[in-house]
This record gives structure tokens, C-alpha cells and sequence, in this order.
């Protein structure tokens, strides 16, 4: 196994806020620095990238002292938050910008499909699009011509191959261009989120591609996406990112679990007191994911001494109901005792029978039959990834009473 | 990927087939890898010239139309209104003469001259040589000046069976150079422009106007030889003056052509085109940043 990339105390830096004379008074400064043979002077400023908080300074890393080594043939992830420096990477590796600092050393061609259809005309056949795409990824007409039929194939696209792609539909579209860069001839493939399109049966095939072209070819391949399982599918190792820095590198699973396990990774519901509610939820925060339970920390505002039972809602992704639990309004026993102020109470999920996918949890505060307090629609997400009994059985309880998922309380 | 390979950073033997690296030399062209994507050049064009022409009636036939109407306007508003001499040329011929020069240049570049901000899309997607862009654009509007070409051709034979004596002398052998010369200077300072203007803008504001100051600094309304003495100098010093007057003179038998003047231009035009080859290379490596 030899090393095909090697990305050595990377750093990049943006400035904020527009160009304008403010960035002309910067750039003279800069260059008056150069003339006398200094270091840039704004190169030492700059902080980290950090979304949400406000900075002091105009300058910030969006990557900083990135190292890391890559082998021939391995499937890599990179995965973290939106700003965390991804994409950023991901335009050096394919040379669409260059680095402040650091290097990155690269052997064999690469190809990079940081979007599907870069260059498409639409004014074009798609024939005339599959040589001018190809040709702007870097194949020559002839490695083109020689795949013609492949692609073609692959995209499914074939009768409509002489007709101009603005006639076509987004996921005619989307897997014409695919299908163009996954004949790419080349050594290491870059893709960024390209996944996220075309319906579930193209992208199934598309990550099959990828993971059959790396195998076959031992093709290096790097892939940026949010979409953990696919992450999961395709890639053996990972690479973290966080604001700007490598937080984690190693095998994919324990990477993801530890990027779920962020807690700033926003699993969190936070919402100011609002007056006009006698009770009502002001937090909810995922303390606890991994594969086996979920705990959700709660935080309800009181102005007096009150009963309340709370009800929890699971919907998945389409925003079916999957499961329903409830404190208090199916057991009028059970309500929850609320004392005037901030009360905090812990469930606990299981997460055993969950199938895989995403879900959304929603949570109400009522008086049973009586009146609503609040209601907070889809506060919290998380997502399973991984069949937490390590088998390929996943089944969902089939008992419809209500109540049928029992959340344990531990004030 | 385990952590082993993770933490060395000593030298191994590897070589590595290419390193990215923030500082670069002005030497730094890669001129080699145009030759690697020279498909990617003549789909280019033909890209642009499939799309021009999509769904329009008239097709390529409009390039026709545009210097035509433009030599009608010339000839009513500076020969008849004016009365500028055209150096014993029928008025139509002179001016659709200059024009087409001056079409091919002024196509040229303007068409490159906002290479970085209208492709930035594409640019900041994939690599792939910058100076492809450029290069495409000069070699569509070729494809428009030949088109012109004919068209000068065919006033020029109707010309001649109306009885005007046209005397194409040795001197037409020179037109293909030229040709080239007014490409090269107009693609030297179209991407030199595209690269001035990634971060700052004013320059773009410029050019339209500039454009058009230029062209009155042009011999195409008026030949040289009508010139005073005491402004020959400056127009003379427009690259472009020589290369017009000497055309002329290849096709039709008039104009001057000063050799040491056409050297000069050809030197400035060097000249320029190494300059901003160096500039637009030095800007394409960050420009995404900035623009």
C-alpha cells in the first residue's frame, strides 16, 4: 500500500464581511509588509470558525493544521457540522483554491465531482453534454467515446440522449451527469453531497458504483456527505472535522458515533420564556445517543404549582407517527407534579426497535383532556444508523394501545 | 487507514505527481497542461457555436447583419454627413473593412475580459486549465471573423464588376499574421483585464467606454493618411492603427504599411500577452476566494 495523499499542516484563511476599500486598505498594508520583507501581517490574526459566536477579528482559519495521510484504495469519509471546513478541504484537494499555508501532496489523476453537471449547456444534446462534461473533468474525447455506451447505460437516460438537456427532467438531469463522472478515468475520485439527488434507487446504484470502482480499481475515493449511512456503506475510515480542525480520524463507525455524540452537533431545543404561557417547555437537549438508548434532558417553566403530563411524539422522516409515549395522560395517576419555576425531568428512549432512518421528536405539555399548556412541533432529531442488535432482524412493535412505548422517569 | 499511517510525517521515497502549495512562482504556467485538455478547447467552441445559434432562424447569417448595418450607419453619418475622405475607396468597403478588424478585436476582448467572474460557477467546481475559457472564446469569434470575412469579400467582388480597380498586391500574404496579432493583443488584454477585475470591479467599468475611445484612436472611420501631422504620433502609438492601415492595404491596395511600426506592435503584443499570462496565472490560483 503506498500513499496517494498526504495533506500536511493545511491551513486556510478567509476574510469576512465584503470587499470593498476596507480589504484595499488591508491589501496595501499587506503588500508594504511584503515589500520590506515581512510576514503578512494578518496572517497571524484570524480565529477560529466558529458559526455562532461573534468574533473580534475580520479573519478567520476555515481550516487549520489539517495532517492527515490517505492509502491507494481507501474509501474515506469526511464528515461534520455545516462550516466545520469540509467543503473548504475538499476545493483544495481539486485545486479550486489554494491554500494559505501547509501543502498537500497528491499522486495519480484526480478527478473531483464537487457537483453533478459542472458545465452542462443546456442548450446541448445530451450526447454533446457527456463529451463537453467529460472533457471538463479532464477525459479526452477519445477515453470518452470509448465509455459512450456505458455511460449512456448507466445514466438510463438513452432515448432521450439527442434531445437538449433543458427538456430534461432534474433526475434525467442529475443522473446523466453522474453517470459521466463515474466513468472518470482517474486515481482519486472527490465527491462532495452529490448523493443527496435523484431518487433512492439511482443513489443505491451510484454508491454501488463508487464502492464496485474502488474495489475493482483500487480507485482512492473521498466523500463528503451528511448522510451517515451512506458515510457508513461506503467508507472503512473517516476523518472529523470541526470548526476548521481534524477532531477525529480512524474507523468510520467510532467517527460517527462520535460526531452524534457532539453534543453542539444541534440536538438541542432552547426557546425563551414566553409570558403568556402558564406552562410551557423552554429546553430539550439529546444528553445521551448511542446505540442502544436515547436520553432527552427536558426543561419545563411553571408560573405556579401545577399537574401536567407530558406527551412525546416520534415521527420518522415523512412525518409518520412511529411511536407515542406519554406521561401522565393515559395514567391520570402518573401526571408529572410541577413545582413554580424551572422543572427538570430525563427520559429515556430505547432505541431497540427502532429501523434505521430519521426521526423526529415532537413534545406537548397538557392537562389532560382539559387544555393545552405547550406544544413544541419536531424540537428534537436524531437518526439511526446502525441496527443497535448487530443483526439484520428490525422489527417495530406492533401493539397499537396507546402508551405502548414506556418512558421511564428519573427526576 | 489505521493510526500508523496517520502520524508519520517523515520522508518516505514517494514521488508525488503534484503538490499544492499557497506560494507559487510567476513562472509557475503549467502551459503544458493546455495541451492535456485541447479537446476540452475545440468542444469549447463548438459549444459556443451550437448555442449561439439555437433557436434562432437566422443562424450564423446574423453576423452578417451586424457590421452590415453598422458600415450603413458609417457611411450615411461620416461619409455623407462628414465628409471624412476614404482614400479613393467606395466608403462602404473602407469602413466594412476596419470594422471587421476591429470586430474580431473588440469580440475578443470583451469576450475574455470577464473570463473569471462569468465562469466562476464552473471554476469553482472543477479544475482544469483557466486560460481554456479564454483561449475557446478567441477561437469562436475566429469562426464569426471568417464568416465576416466572406462578406467582406462579397462587397469587394461586387465592387469590382461596378468597375472600382482593386488592387490586392503581395502584401495579403501578411493578413493571416495579422489576424493573429489583433487575437493575441485582444486575448493579452481581455485576460488581463478578467484578472485586474476578480477583486476590485472598477476596471469593468472602464471598458465600455474605453472600448469605444479606442475606436475613434482607430483608423477605421478615417485613414491615416487624412491625419494632421501633430496627432500621428498618438495614433500611431494604438498597436491597432498599423495592423488596420496594412489590412487595408493587403485587401484593397491602400493604407500604409509601416514595417518598423508593425514590429512594434507585434513586440507590444508579446510583450502584453507574457505579462498577463503571468498575472491571470498568479490570479486563477485564488481568485475563487475574492471574486
Amino acid at each position: 500500500m503506498s500513499k496517494v495523499i498526504r495533506v500536511e499542516n493545511l491551513s486556510k484563511q478567509y476574510r469576512l464581511g465584503e470587499v470593498g476599500t476596507g480589504s484595499l486598505s488591508h491589501d496595501i498594508n499587506r503588500l508594504w509588509h511584503k515589500a520590506r520583507g515581512k510576514e503578512d501581517p494578518y496572517s497571524k490574526v484570524g480565529e477560529e470558525n466558529k458559526r455562532e459566536t461573534k468574533g473580534n477579528s475580520d479573519y478567520v482559519w476555515a481550516l487549520k493544521d489539517i495532517n492527515f495521510d490517505i492509502e491507494q484504495g481507501d474509501r474515506v469519509g469526511i464528515i461534520g457540522r455545516n462550516g466545520a471546513g469540509k467543503s473548504t478541504l475538499l476545493k483544495i484537494l481539486s485545486r479550486t483554491t489554494s491554500p494559505t499555508c501547509g501543502s498537500v501532496k497528491i499522486k495519480g489523476k484526480v478527478a473531483s465531482l464537487l457537483e453533478v453537471g459542472t458545465g452542462f449547456h443546456p442548450d446541448l444534446s445530451g450526447r454533446d453534454n457527456i463529451f463537453l462534461n467529460g472533457a471538463i473533468l479532464g477525459m479526452s474525447k477519445r477515453e470518452v467515446k470509448r465509455r459512450f455506451d456505458e455511460i449512456v447505460d448507466f445514466s438510463g437516460v438513452e432515448r432521450y440522449i439527442d434531445t437538449p438537456v433543458k427538456r430534461y427532467s432534474s433526475g434525467m438531469y442529475v443522473r446523466l451527469a453522474f453517470a459521466v463522472a463515474a466513468h472518470l478515468e482517474s486515481d482519486i475520485l472527490i465527491v462532495d453531497e452529490v448523493l443527496a439527488v435523484g431518487d433512492a434507487e439511482f443513489q443505491k446504484k451510484s454508491l454501488g458504483k463508487m464502492n464496485q470502482v474502488s474495489e475493482e480499481k483500487g480507485k482512492t475515493i473521498l466523500l463528503v456527505s451528511h448522510n451517515m449511512q451512506a458515510i457508513l456503506n461506503l467508507c472503512s475510515s473517516s476523518i472529523l472535522l470541526n470548526n476548521g480542525g481534524v477532531a477525529g480520524i480512524g474507523d468510520t463507525l467510532d467517527i460517527i458515533t462520535k460526531y452524534l455524540a457532539d453534543k453542539s452537533s444541534g440536538n438541542i431545543f432552547k426557546k425563551e420564556v414566553d409570558n403568556s404561557k402558564i406552562i410551557q417547555l423552554t429546553r430539550s437537549e439529546i444528553k445521551i445517543c448511542d446505540f442502544k438508548k436515547l436520553i432527552i434532558e427536558i426543561e419545563i417553566e411553571s408560573e405556579a404549582e401545577r399537574e401536567c403530563s407530558i406527551d412525546m411524539r416520534i415521527t420518522d422522516r415523512l412525518q409518520l407517527p412511529f411511536a407515542f409515549g406519554s406521561i401522565g395522560s393515559l395514567n391520570y395517576d402518573e401526571k408529572c407534579h410541577l413545582r413554580k419555576g424551572e422543572n427538570r425531568y430525563s427520559l429515556t428512549i430505547n432505541l431497540a426497535n427502532f429501523a434505521l432512518g430519521v426521526y423526529y421528536i415532537s413534545l406537548d405539555l397538557t392537562n389532560p383532556n382539559i387544555e393545552y399548556y405547550d406544544r413544541v412541533e419536531n424540537c428534537l432529531q436524531f437518526e439511526v444508523i446502525k441496527d443497535p442488535s448487530h443483526e439484520n432482524k428490525r422489527y417495530v412493535m406492533q401493539n397499537w394501545n396507546y402508551g405502548s412505548y414506556h418512558l421511564k422517569i428519573n427526576e | 487507514m489505521d493510526k500508523s499511517t496517520i502520524t508519520t510525517n517523515k520522508d518516505t521515497a514517494d514521488s508525488w505527481d503534484m503538490i499544492i502549495e499557497p506560494k507559487t512562482s510567476w513562472f509557475d504556467l503549467r502551459l503544458h497542461e493546455l495541451w492535456q485538455y485541447k479537446d476540452l478547447l475545440l468542444i469549447m467552441v463548438r459549444r459556443d457555436f451550437i448555442a449561439a445559434y439555437k433557436q434562432t432562424i437566422l443562424g450564423p447569417l446574423w453576423h452578417f447583419l451586424q457590421p452590415l448595418f453598422t458600415t450603413i450607419v458609417f457611411v450615411i453619418v461620416f461619409g455623407r454627413i462628414a465628409r471624412i475622405p476614404t482614400d479613393n475607396i467606395p466608403p462602404p468597403l473602407f469602413y466594412l473593412c476596419g470594422l471587421t478588424v476591429w470586430n474580431y478585436f473588440s469580440s475578443c476582448l470583451n469576450g475574455t475580459s470577464n473570463t473569471f467572474i462569468a465562469n466562476s460557477g464552473i471554476f469553482g467546481k472543477v479544475y482544469f486549465p483557466r486560460l481554456i475559457i479564454p483561449l475557446s472564446v478567441i477561437l469562436s469569434n475566429a469562426v464569426k471573423l471568417g464568416i465576416q470575412l466572406l462578406l467582406l469579400l462579397g462587397i469587394m467582388v461586387y465592387y469590382a464588376t461596378t468597375g472600382f480597380q482593386i488592387n490586392i498586391g503581395l502584401n495579403i500574404f501578411w493578413i493571416p499574421i495579422l489576424i493573429v496579432n489583433v487575437a493575441v493583443l485582444g486575448l493579452a488584454l481581455g485576460i488581463l483585464i478578467s484578472a485586474l477585475t476578480t477583486k476590485y470591479r472598477d476596471m469593468a467599468v472602464l471598458i465600455g467606454f474605453g472600448m469605444q475611445l479606442l475606436m475613434y484612436a482607430t483608423p477605421i472611420i478615417y485613414p491615416m493618411s487624412f491625419i494632421p501631422e501633430k496627432y500621428k504620433t498618438i495614433i500611431g502609438l494604438n498597436p491597432l492603427t498599423w495592423i488596420i492601415e496594412a489590412f487595408r492595404n493587403g485587401l484593397l491596395g491602400q493604407g500604409m504599411v509601416n514595417l518598423p511600426m508593425l514590429g512594434y506592435s507585434a513586440l507590444l503584443t508579446m510583450a502584453l500577452l507574457i505579462i498577463s499570462i503571468m498575472v491571470f496565472s498568479k490570479v486563477e490560483k485564488t481568485f475563487m476566494d475574492t471574486v
